[in-house]
């Protein structure tokens, strides 16, 4: 069969902060976003797949880009750049949010908390360094921008995530999904975030890079946490219909077509108090009032064959053009099947609508699923 | 006895000139957890190195090779509602397919075991 390369990371990549950690741990690495990360560890994606939905996975998330805005109006000024309500969020709490083009399509998907007065911002860690250029130039004077890209994030997620965490950072436990507080963990200055990209409740633990090693092994040596790399992060966030920025969202989709028109904040849509002022506003305003020319829709395959990202999707088993485009596929060890996301034409976009994909050359039938495949987990 | 090829099939010669094919376990421990395998039916003629089929994990699809020429005249019918069987027992119950060799003797030039693992050690 084809062979596998042999897997050391090129030497350009980045380390994290817990590199040694994982290594030790006899993490297999892959090159993502520039840096060195798990795809897995020994017992393999499954196993940390369903580990996380039944105890706590910990995974090393640093590559993902920490930005703090801190100073008057930078709540007000982030608003041009995203459709979420940014200046109505309350300290101690996080939104999602996405990062607008002019053409109405989404540059980025981010997390926004505000504490202690200052925006604490997530991005993803492809496009970290473009964020921050796009975020310092739509900020007014007084507004500073901090790049913590140096710092380590650790995503705990799983049923069992809080009480492992509540043993070294109690005030957790009495947290609400997106909630966000600055604590010690294990003796170690951290911000915490009660949320996370697997559809399981979980926390986000932002950390000094110093402290990431020390953190990480006190959770590891809890009895509910396991370990986990971004092949199970990938499983589990497709089985809770989570989009993935390069794939499932990406500059040329607006945020109605990616079925997150939720993240608009209220007060941001029309006839709200600070209706549009974002970039693409038309964009999407006009497809709020006309409808999307596309829809994002959950897709289960009806045989055993995985059908992953690029496959073309058609309305008839033979003939026609394509419809739409798978944009996330793979498999689904909780729901035991394969399963994927894609864009169709709204007339095609209810659940059951038969489809086949196009695969290795043949057409392979598959059906429009809600989303998501697995129920969450959220302490609301 | 059993051979091997570079890409991580093995093949072992049974009765009345068929062959029984796999992939190694050290390709099945690189692959990971197997989630569907579906080798070329039976009546499918090969040539050694054509594409005799696919094999998914749950991140990537790899393709497997013919070893030798021949014909394809069974599939392992067991991997259909079983693909993890592929992880547990890749160098035996876990086979993929059987063929009628087209020359008995094409299996001598391919590698035997000791061959293959240093060919793997060599990786």
């Amino acid at each position: 069969m084809a062979s596998a390369a042999p897997d050391a990371p090129a030497p350009a990549l980045l380390e994290t902060p817990l590199g040694a950690l994982n290594r030790r741990l006899g993490a297999r690495m892959v090159p993502f976003a520039g840096h060195a990360l798990p795809i897995q560890f020994a017992d393999g994606i499954m196993a940390e797949h369903r580990w996380c939905r039944a105890s706590a996975a910990l995974f090393d998330v640093s590559h993902m880009g920490q930005i703090a805005l801190a100073g008057p109006g930078a709540d007000a000024a982030l608003e041009a750049l995203v459709p979420a309500d940014i200046v109505g969020l309350p300290e101690g709490r996080q939104r999602y949010a996405l990062l607008m083009n002019e053409a109405g399509g989404i540059d980025d998907d981010l997390m926004v908390a505000r504490l202690g007065g200052a925006l604490h911002l997530v991005v993803n860690g492809a496009v970290r360094e473009a964020d921050f250029a796009t975020i310092r130039a739509a900020m007014p004077t007084g507004v500073t921008v901090e790049p913590r890209f140096e710092r380590a994030l650790l995503a705990l997620q799983g049923p069992k995530a809080v009480d492992a965490l509540a043993r070294h950072a109690p005030a957790a436990a009495a947290m609400r999904f997106m909630d966000a507080a600055a604590m010690p963990v294990a003796g170690a200055p951290a911000i915490v975030t009660r949320s996370g990209y697997t559809g399981e409740d979980g926390f986000e633990i932002a950390l000094a890079p110093a402290d990431a090693g020390r953190v990480a092994e006190a959770l590891l040596a809890e009895p509910e946490v396991r370990p986990a790399g971004l092949g199970a992060r990938d499983s589990l966030r497709l089985e809770a219909g989570l989009c993935l920025y390069g794939q499932d969202l990406a500059p040329d989709i607006s945020p109605v077509e990616a079925g997150l028109v939720w993240s608009i904040g209220k007060a941001r849509r029309p006839g709200g108090a600070r209706a549009g002022g974002y970039r693409g506003a038309a964009r999407v305003e006009r497809e709020l009032a006309h409808g999307p020319a596309r829809l994002r829709v959950g897709l289960a395959p009806v045989g055993r064959a995985p059908v992953r990202a690029g496959a073309a999707l058609y309305a008839a088993e033979a003939g026609g053009e394509p419809v739409g485009r798978v944009t996330s596929g793979g498999f689904g060890p909780s729901v035991e099947r394969p399963i994927a996301m894609g864009y169709v034409p709204p007339a095609l976009a209810g659940a059951g609508t038969r489809l086949f994909a196009e695969v290795r050359g043949a057409r392979l039938e598959l059906r429009v699923h809600p989303l998501p495949f697995v129920p969450p987990g959220f302490r609301r | 006895m059993r051979r091997y090829t570079a890409t991580h099939e093995w093949i072992e010669a049974g009765e009345g000139g068929l062959a029984t094919v796999g992939i190694t376990s050290h390709a099945a421990a690189q692959l990971g957890d197997v989630v569907f395998v579906e080798p070329k039916p039976s009546g499918t003629v090969l040539a050694a190195g054509d594409t005799a089929g696919v094999i998914e994990s749950v991140k990537a699809a790899a393709d497997l090779y013919a070893p030798v020429a021949g014909e394809v005249v069974e599939v392992n019918p067991l991997l259909a509602d079983q693909p993890g069987l592929v992880n547990e027992a890749p160098e035996g119950e876990g086979w993929l397919f059987r063929m009628r060799l087209a020359d008995a003797a094409s299996l001598d030039a391919l590698m035997d075991e000791a061959a293959y693992q240093a060919h793997v050690a060599a990786l």
